[in-house]
Formats: C-alpha cells, structure tokens, sequence
C-alpha cells in the first residue's frame, strides 16, 4: 500500500489526532481535571480548525484507488463545517460542565468529533462504500447524542425515534444503491455514471428514489422529516444545533456530489422533477407547521425543514453556479442558525424556559440575547442587509440560472414562501421587543464562551453578506471542479 | 498625500456612528459629542489632504495631457448579477467627488462643532438622545461621503437610499414632537418615492448598457468625461423608444426625478420646508449643504449622457428654472425664519440645475468638444460655494433661535445690538448669496448668469430677475431680525451671542464666504478635465450687481425701520401674498391628492378588496392549514410506525410518479 495516499487528506487526519487526544485527556486525566476537558477540546478543535484552512500543497486528487477525493471544493466545505463546530463546542461549554451532564462530558466531544469525520468521508467519497460508512458515522453516535439528558424523558424518546428511523432509512438507501449495483456492476461514482448514459429502467428511477430518501432524510426533506420535529425538541440544545446546520450541510453537499456525479446522465428526466415536487413540498409544509408551532426548539426544526428546501434549490440547479450558491447558503445558514439556537440555549440552561411565549418581553431584560436573536430572524428570513438576504438572493439566481420556465416558477414559489417565513420569524421579533409578559425572563448572566460564539454568529451575520469576496472566492474554489458537471444532461 | 486615503475618510465616520451608537449610550453625553468632533476633524485633515493632494498634485496619474483624470482608487465586484452585469463598491476621485469631499467635511465639522454648544439647554446640560444624534451625524456623513465617491450607479442609489434614512431620522430626533414625526415622514416617502423612479431609471440604463459603471458610461479612456463614450453607451440603447421618445431619454429622466426628490425640485419640492423640523445644525448639514445637492450632483455625475439625450436636458432646464423663480416668490413672504431660508435653499439648488442644464444647449455639441461647458463649472462652482454661505446663514439662525426660542421673525426683530457677532455673519451671508463682490457668491452665480445668457437672452434675464428676488428677500429677512424696531426682552435672560463652540464655526464659515470666490474653479472642476478660460463678463457682472442692488435697496426701504409700507403691500396684493405665504397650496393640493383622491379613491376599494377577499382567502387557507396540521399531528404523536409508513410511501410514490411520467 501506498501511504502518501493518506496525504490526500490532511483534514480528516488532522480532525483524528484531535479526536484521540481529546479521548487520551478524558480516559487518563485525573478527575479533578476533568472540567477543564471542553475547554481543551474546544481549543484543539479551534486550533485545527485554524490549521485546515491552510491547505497541504499538492493534496487535491483521488486517493485510495479513487474512493476519495480532494479538491478545493471539498477543503472549502469542511472547513466550513469546522468552523460551526467550533461554534457549537463554544456554546456547549457551560451546559456540559452542569452538574447533571458533567460525567458525560467527555462523550459530548468524543462523539461530536466523531460524526465529523463520518461527514467529511461523506463528502469526500467517490466510491458508495466510503460513502455508506461516512453516513453511518455521522449518523449513529447521534442517537447517542440525542439521548444526552438521561433525566428527561423526552432524551430518550428523540434517541428512540432517531435511531429507528435512521436505520430504515439506511435500509432503503442501501437497497437503491443495490439496485444501481445490479444495473452498473460499479459502486464508483464516475463509473456508475457512465454506464446509465441513456439508461430509462423503472429500477433506475427506483433506486434514484431510493436514494434520494436516504440522504433527504438526513436533510429532513418532505416527506422524510417526520423525526426532525421530535428529535429537535427532545434532544439536547447543543445537540440540535449540531444536527441543524453542520449535519444538513455535510448532507447537502454529499447530496449534491451523488446525484450530478452518479445520476448526472438522468438529471432532466428523472430526478430533477423528483426534486422539484420535494422541494416545493419541504419548503411549504416546513413553513405552515413553523406557523403553529410555540416550542422554539420545535419551531426551528421546522424552520430549518423549510430551509432545507431553499439549499436544495442549489443543488437542483446542477451546475457550477449553484454548487456555490449551495455552499454559500449553509455557511450564511450556519451563522444564522446556531445565533437563533445559541441564545434558546442561554436561556433554556439558565431558566429551562424554551416556549415563544416565556421570550415575551425579552429585550428589557436581556437586550443584547434579544437582539442576537432579532438578527438571526432577520437572516433566516431574508432580510436586506444581512447575510441571509444575499444566501437567498444567490440561491434564486444559481437556480434561474438553469434558465427553464419551470424552475422560474419554482423560484416564484420559493419566494412566495419567503414571505410566509417572515410571519412566523417575526412573530419571535415581535415578542421579544412588542409583547410584554409580568413573569419576564430575568437577566441572564451569560458565560464568556457563549457571548464569544455568539458575537462570531452576529458578526458573520452582519459581514458574511456584504463581505462580497466570500462568495467571489467560493465561485473560483468550485470553478476548479466544473467537469463535475459536464455529465449532468 | 495617497489618494488611497480616501478609504480612512469613508471609513472613519462609519466607525465613530458604530462606536458612538452602540458604546455611546453608556458614556458621559459630552464626551461622546467630543469623541464625534475629534473623529470629524480627523476625516477632515485627510479629506483636505486627499482632495489637495488630487487637485495639485500629478504623481498618482490625476493629470494626464492637461486633463485631470477620475483616479478609481479600488473598486472590487461586491454583487454580480450575471457575468457582465456586476455592482461594484469602489472608491473614485474626480475633480466633482474631491471637491465635494470637501465641501461635505468642511460643514459637517462645523456642524459637529457647533452641535455641541446648540444641542445643550441653557444651563449646557446636553440634551436627550445626545448620543445618538452623533451617531447619526456620522452615519450621514459617511453616506454622503459614500455617495460622492461612488464608482458605479448602484452604488450611488444604496447610498442615497442611506443618506435618505440618516435625513429621516434626524429630521426626526424630537420624536416626541408630532410635527417632527410628520415632517421626517413627509421627507421619507416623498424621497422614496422620487427614488422608485431613480431606480426605475438605472434599471433601463443597465439594461440596455449592460452596465452601471461610471467609466463605461461616462469616461473616456483618458479617465475624464467623454462624449464619445457616452454617445456610444447610448447607442447600445439600439435606439429602442418607448411612447416616441428612445428608452435612454426616458431613464435619464426617471433618473433626474430621482436626483430632484432630493434636490427638492418642484413639484417634489414640498418635503424640505417640512425637515426644518429637525435640529437646525442637521438643517444647516443636510438641508442646506449637502444632501439635497445630491440631486444635482448626479446629473453632474451623468452629464456627458445628458449631453447627448437633450430631450431629457430640456426637462431639467424648465423645471429648474420654474423652481427657482417659484421658491424665490415664496421665500419673500414667509415669516419664520427657517422656512424662508429653505426656500431659498430650494431656489438655489434650482440655479445650479439650471446652470448644468444649459451648459449642453450653449452652441450645441460642437462648442462642448471646443472646451466650453461654462454651465457645469459654474453650478459645481456654486454648490461649493452656496454650501458654505448656506450653511453659515443656517448656523446663524440656530443661533438666533437658540436665543429667543421661536423661529418666527416677530420674536426677533432688533436683535443686532445684542448678537453682534451672529449678526455680522449673518450679514455676510446675506451679501454673499446676494451676489455682491468680493463675496462667494457673486463669482459662482455670475458664472451661471453668463451660462444662462449663452443659452438664450430669456433665460438669462429670467435667472436675472430671480437673483434679484434673492438679493430682497434675503435682506428683508436679515433687516427684520436685526432691525426694524427695538427687541422686546420676554425672558429673563436677554439674548447675547453664543458659547464658543457655536461662535467659532459661524466666524470659520464667514471667512469662507468672503474667500471661496477667489478658488480657481475654471481651473480644477471642468466637465472635461481641462482648464476653462474664462473671463469676467463686465456686461452681466454689472447688471446683476446692480439687479442685487436694487433688491437690497428695496428690502432697506421696506424693512430697515418700522413703517406701513409692508402692510400696505400685502393689503394691496392680499390674493397674491396669501398664495404666496401658503406656498401656492402645494401641500393642499398634495393633501388633496393623496387623501382625497388615492386614499378614498384607490386606497379604499383594494383595502376593502384586501381584507374581504385576500385576507378572508389567507384565513381560509390558515383554517385550512390548521385543521390538516392538526390531522397530522395525530399521525405523528409519537408513532415511529406511521413516520416510517410515510417515508416508505413517500419514496414509493416519487419512484412510481415519475415512472409513469418517463417512461409512458
């Protein structure tokens, strides 16, 4: 074997020697020092974090006989996803050392770590099997995640749900990755997209479904989102977050890679108009049951089922253009999301309030929680001059860039929906600032880790949209993979 | 010094309104005024620098063959609609944006300065909401600043959109004061809606040009502007017409509306009277100096396009020459102070559009390519040097009426023995706006009479005649605040002239308008780069000096002593002078249209439309809505079963959909 394969990549080795070193600091530091273990870890993963933007010099290519491969595109996504890791970690670092949680805490990072690396395989894969192992990965330690408050009863209902339906829904994958076995005898990607060149099976389409359920259901598309709901509400703030935005965006991308680089020869036919009718549904039913929802965690699950539909709005676009609207879209989303989900668990570890009417009032109390929170909204809904306004905008303008009619309308539906987001994003502003409530949220004293994540969540917000070198940059990263594309048809 | 400096004068009031905004709130009042006055001061010093430096200085390649060239110090792609069509944020210099640099830093430090001794009550306790008016300050002035050194269209319309916010909130700061929220309402919506047509006008413009960048449109390959590039970014028009005039004439129009909402040209005049509302330091910044020249500057901006589409020059020459005589007429009779200055704000914006306008027609385009182009010189000329009498005058009336605590004249009347020095200035003012030599004012708007007469005889005595009605109404105002009879002392405190704080931006402001007419404008802001030569044309000079004379002679006559004539007058032309005082029922028939006719007209059936059947179809769709949400949530109450049935049924039916639509 031919180690210097294994330079190929330099993050996901990187992301394992924080891994271990974390796992060594847990097992054999005396327990005295085990509250300062979320402290070193969230250094280590900032520092490496640091550490991965600075790409190896010669380490894009396909390595392990072309099972994995790494090019400009895949470093810009995970370092994205470092960076909201990094976020996360910051946030969770007062809720681990409670009381109730602290003899876990260890497994909170282990795991968070862990399911990273299952990510980056995700995305980095070009051969179904890395693939698979990727997705589980990053998808069972979740469970355990999910169940991390073993005093709540809710805990162990959102790990139940998870880990039941995730299994199906790796079932079901599997057999749609089986199906395109038996019709290419391949499971590399580019392989298996040269041989259905011209290829029109009801088994293809099958195992495009298929498939298109087993990651969709990762991202939460309709009609594979019916855990999201429960899952958000039940498992742990932190633990939400993560599976909000880095889960969905490590998802979206593989998402994208699967369906140009596998099934790019059929994307007219079959999954481009599969797309179009989970896109229009994700995007209105995640809206009209955000409507109604007063949990604000469960609220945001639906918010971010609706969100979802936005970053697919990229993919469907099958292009250049839209690989870096997409890309573009879940790092804004990031920033967005982990603001909104950062001040609900302030407030949620310090008073366990979490309905939309305990924020009643907010802003007399708590006016900075209040206006992070007001930002968030504003960006998740699309509001000029903050970065969610501009992900929207370049989204719209990846997907137009198709230049068919029926994505025109699309788009059209997609923006009706965007107004009918604000409602319910506003209905939070509204009661923050408007509402007045006689038993107000009294004044939190945040920790400093938590006002650090939370001020580099309000600054990407206010700069990632009018910093326009960002998307500028990546438009040239992804311009450096567009054969990618030449096959889609 | 670098140009590239000129990013530290942007950048800098954008830091101090963040600073000031956010941080202001918890430190000492005064000290968030003299954080702001140190800030201006040193965005000051390098403005002068910048525009010195671009002005006299040719190591940095401003001047090339005799022609002073647009230096675009960096402009990066911000927003990239398609590859040809990008909205850049960038930072230019040309001889309009340096001299407007320092126009705009000039009266904002003053104003800053002076803002420090007006925003305190009588006991020099700063008054409420201290922070946040520096905060605003610096917000406005970062946008005009932005605004001027915009590279491309879309940049100046964002930064218009901005100066028209910081405008509005500031004619707004005594929100507590209902004809404050109504004025900064009127100035917001009025602009907006002038600004809907601006935005309507770039969008054609980009459309059939491809573009919104200035030196694609207007530059020449030498970096001045150039006919030839503008009659060939015309010409990508394809000579399409819309309702018989060609699509480019009607976007230089849309976007000369938008640059008249500003520049409170009639009949979208009406906002400006309204924002003197605001504090007088913001009158004298935004509503005298700066922003309502932002009108002006942007077909200043676009000239060589104007040029070209005369049609769309035409336009502006009427309105501009209609808007000076009408708002003159009204400032004659117009009682409180401030109004009249206002209006006569509005008649001096209205000779500098007129002054561009009709620098295309003198001897068409061949005389343009022979060098000429007085009208241009001339009205940037005169913006420089209106900006600083103006402001001057306006910081005199703050001053005053910090005094005596009314903006009508009749609580004034005598005031010269006991504000020497506000009197002074304001005198200066006076002779300066007036036209009087040696004072600013006489050279610029000499200039602009010449240009006028090179237009056509009946335009120039027409601006004659209304710069005559300045030279009077200007007088007669000053006459019956310092004069006419002996001040009545009401309050206890009689009025003296101010702390210096305020005293020393008013003598800085006097001195000014006494030198600036000897700035070598035909030299440094020409259209095309070059030098103009111009001379001393003894025919109009005299006669407007004499037209000056005869005005002021009058408003002597009239109002140095008390005397009947004043009322014996108005009783004579009472029709006439309640028009007049009631400017033209403008605001009544704005109100009739408005309320009368949109509101109840248009207004009404489509809210009644609107809550009947759009909103009875929203509750419908809700109830709809609800009730199916509330049929899922029963399948979805905690049954793993019934999610994975609907996700097996899901991706069946995607699979068996599609199958069909395939492969049958």
């Amino acid at each position: 074997m031919d180690y210097s394969q294994f330079l190929f990549m330099p993050q996901e080795i990187g992301l394992l020697f924080v891994f271990l070193l974390v796992f060594i600091y847990d097992t054999f530091m005396p327990a005295r020092m085990g509250k300062h273990l979320p402290m070193f870890a969230t250094i280590l993963t900032a520092l490496y974090t640091v550490y991965a933007f600075f790409p190896c010099p010669d380490s894009w290519g396909m390595a392990f006989g072309g099972m994995f491969e790494s090019n400009p595109a895949t470093w810009v996504m995970k370092n994205i996803l470092n960076v909201g890791v990094v976020i996360v970690m910051l946030q969770s670092i007062k809720w681990t050392n409670d009381d109730f949680v602290s003899v876990r805490r260890g497994e909170f990072y282990e795991l968070i770590l862990l399911t990273l690396f299952g990510m980056f395989l995700m995305i980095s894969a070009r051969h179904f099997l890395l693939f698979v192992i990727g997705l589980e990965t990053a998808s069972l330690p979740i469970a355990a995640l999910a169940a991390f408050e073993k005093r709540y009863y809710e805990s162990h209902e959102a790990a139940a749900k998870y880990v039941f339906t995730a299994v199906f829904s790796s079932a079901i994958f599997m057999l749609g990755i089986s199906f395109v076995y038996g019709m290419s005898g391949s499971l590399y990607f580019q392989e298996i997209g040269s041989q259905i060149v011209g290829v029109k099976s009801p088994l293809l389409i099958l195992a495009v479904a298929f498939v298109i359920a087993g990651v969709g259901y990762k991202l939460s598309l309709v009609p594979f989102h019916q855990w999201t709901a429960d899952v958000y509400q039940g498992a742990p703030t932190a633990v939400t977050s993560y599976l909000s935005v880095i889960s969905k965006g490590a998802a979206a991308f593989a998402f994208m890679v699967i369906l140009v680089q596998v099934f790019g020869a059929v994307y007219s036919q079959v999954w481009q108009w599969m797309l179009y009718a989970i896109i229009i549904l994700t995007i209105t039913i995640g809206n009209l049951f955000a409507m109604r929802q007063r949990n604000l965690k469960r609220f945001l699950a639906y918010s971010s089922i609706s969100q979802a539909g936005y970053i697919m709005l990229g993919v469907i676009a099958a292009s250049q253009v839209g690989m870096t609207s997409m890309i573009y879209y879940v790092l804004v989303y990031i920033f967005s999301n982990l603001a909104a989900f950062g001040v609900i668990a302030v407030i949620e570890r310090a008073t366990g309030r979490v309905t939309m009417d305990d924020y009643n009032g907010l802003f007399k109390t708590n006016p900075w929680l209040a206006f992070t929170m007001m930002l968030a909204m504003f960006s998740l809904g699309g509001i000029p001059p903050f970065a969610g306004f501009f992900s929207k905008f370049f989204i719209f303008v990846g997907a137009c860039h198709t230049g068919s009619v029926a994505i025109y309308v699309l788009v059209f539906i997609a923006l009706v929906n965007t107004i009918i987001s604000l409602y319910y994003y506003l209905l939070v502003v509204k009661a923050m600032f408007i509402r007045q409530d006689e038993c107000v949220i009294p004044y939190i004293d945040s920790h400093w880790t938590e006002e650090i994540a939370l001020t580099v969540c309000v600054m990407g917000i206010i700069a990632v949209g009018v910093a326009s070198g960002i998307y500028t940059f990546l438009n040239q990263v992804t311009e450096t993979i567009t054969p990618m594309f030449n096959m889609v048809g | 010094m670098p140009l590239s400096y000129t990013i530290a004068v942007i950048a800098i009031p954008l830091l101090m309104f963040f600073f000031l905004g956010l941080a202001g709130v918890k430190m000492d009042k005064k000290l968030t005024g003299v954080l702001g006055v140190i800030g201006m001061l040193i965005t000051t010093v390098i403005a002068y620098g910048v525009a010195l430096t671009y002005f006299f200085g040719s190591d940095q390649g401003q001047v090339a063959d005799g022609v002073r060239q647009a230096v675009v110090v960096f402009n990066p792609d911000w927003l990239s609609f398609t590859k040809t069509l990008v909205v850049r944020m960038g930072i230019m210099l040309d001889p309009i944006a340096a001299m407007m640099l320092i126009v705009i830093t000039t009266v904002s430090l003053m104003v800053h300065l002076y803002s420090l001794g007006y925003m305190c009550d009588h006991h020099g306790h700063a008054e409420k909401g201290f922070q946040r008016y520096y905060a605003f300050l610096a917000l406005f002035t970062f946008s005009m600043l932005g605004l001027v050194v915009a590279t491309n269209l879309f940049q100046i319309f964002i930064f218009f959109e901005m100066v028209g916010l910081s405008s509005y909130l500031l004619i707004g700061f005594y929100y507590q004061s209902p004809a404050a929220v109504h004025a900064s309402k009127k100035a917001f919506i009025v602009t907006r809606l002038a600004d809907l047509f601006f935005l309507l006008g770039i969008m054609i413009l980009s459309y059939y040009t491809g573009t919104f960048d200035f030196d694609q449109l207007v530059f020449g390959p030498n970096g001045a502007n150039s006919l030839e590039v503008a009659q060939s970014a015309i010409a990508t028009g394809g000579g399409a017409t819309f309702l018989g005039c060609s699509v480019m004439a009607w976007a230089l129009t849309f976007i000369f509306i938008g640059g008249a909402g500003k520049s409170a040209m009639y009949p979208l005049h009406i906002w400006l009277p309204d924002a003197m509302e605001g504090p007088t330091p913001v009158s004298a910044l935004i509503h005298a100096a700066t922003m309502v020249v932002a009108g002006v500057f942007l077909v200043a901006r676009l000239f060589p396009l104007y040029v070209i589409e005369q049609g769309a020059m035409e336009i502006i020459c009427v309105v501009g020459a209609f808007t000076a005589f009408y708002a003159a007429a009204i400032a004659c009779v117009q009682s409180d102070i401030k109004r009249a200055l206002a209006f006569s704000t509005v008649s001096q914006i209205a000779f500098m559009m007129t002054s561009l306008a009709v620098s295309s027609a003198d001897g068409g385009l061949i005389e343009i390519h022979g060098g000429h182009g007085l009208g241009f010189m001339a009205s940037m000329f005169h913006l420089f040097t209106h900006a600083m009498f103006k402001a001057l005058l306006f910081l005199c009336a703050g001053a005053i009426i910090h005094a005596v605590h009314s903006n009508e004249n009749s609580k004034m009347h005598g005031l010269h023995k006991y504000m020497p020095i506000t009197s002074i200035a304001f005198l200066i003012g006076c002779l300066a706006i007036a036209g009087i030599p040696p004072f600013a004012g006489f050279w610029s708007k000499d200039e602009i009479l010449v240009a006028c007469y090179a237009k056509g005889t009946g335009w120039g005595i027409w601006m004659s005649m209304v710069a005559g009605m300045t030279a009077f109404y200007m007088f007669r105002i000053y006459f019956l605040i310092f004069h006419w009879k002996k001040h009545e002392v009401h309050t206890e405190h009689a009025p003296s002239d101010q702390p210096w704080t305020m005293t020393l931006p008013l003598i800085i402001l006097a001195t000014i308008s006494i030198v600036a007419g000897f700035v070598p404008a035909h030299d440094l802001v020409t259209w095309d780069g070059k030098e103009l030569h111009t001379q001393l044309n003894w025919t109009v000079a005299g006669s407007s000096v004499l037209i000056a004379c005869i005005g002021i002679g009058l408003a002597f006559k009239m109002y140095y002593k008390e005397n009947e004539l004043p009322d014996k007058l108005q009783a004579r032309f009472s029709g006439l002078w309640e028009a007049a005082y009631r400017r033209f029922y403008m605001d009544e028939l704005y109100q009739f249209i408005t309320h009368k006719v949109i509101f109840q007209g248009i207004c009404k059936p489509i809210a009644k439309f609107d809550r009947g059947i759009i909103d009875g179809f929203f509750n419908l769709l809700a109830s709809v809505t609800g009730s199916a949400a509330y049929g899922i949530r029963r399948l979805q109450n905690g049954s793993i079963q019934s999610y994975v049935y609907v996700y097996l049924v899901g991706a069946l039916a995607l699979a068996v959909i599609t199958m069909v639509c395939v492969l049958i």
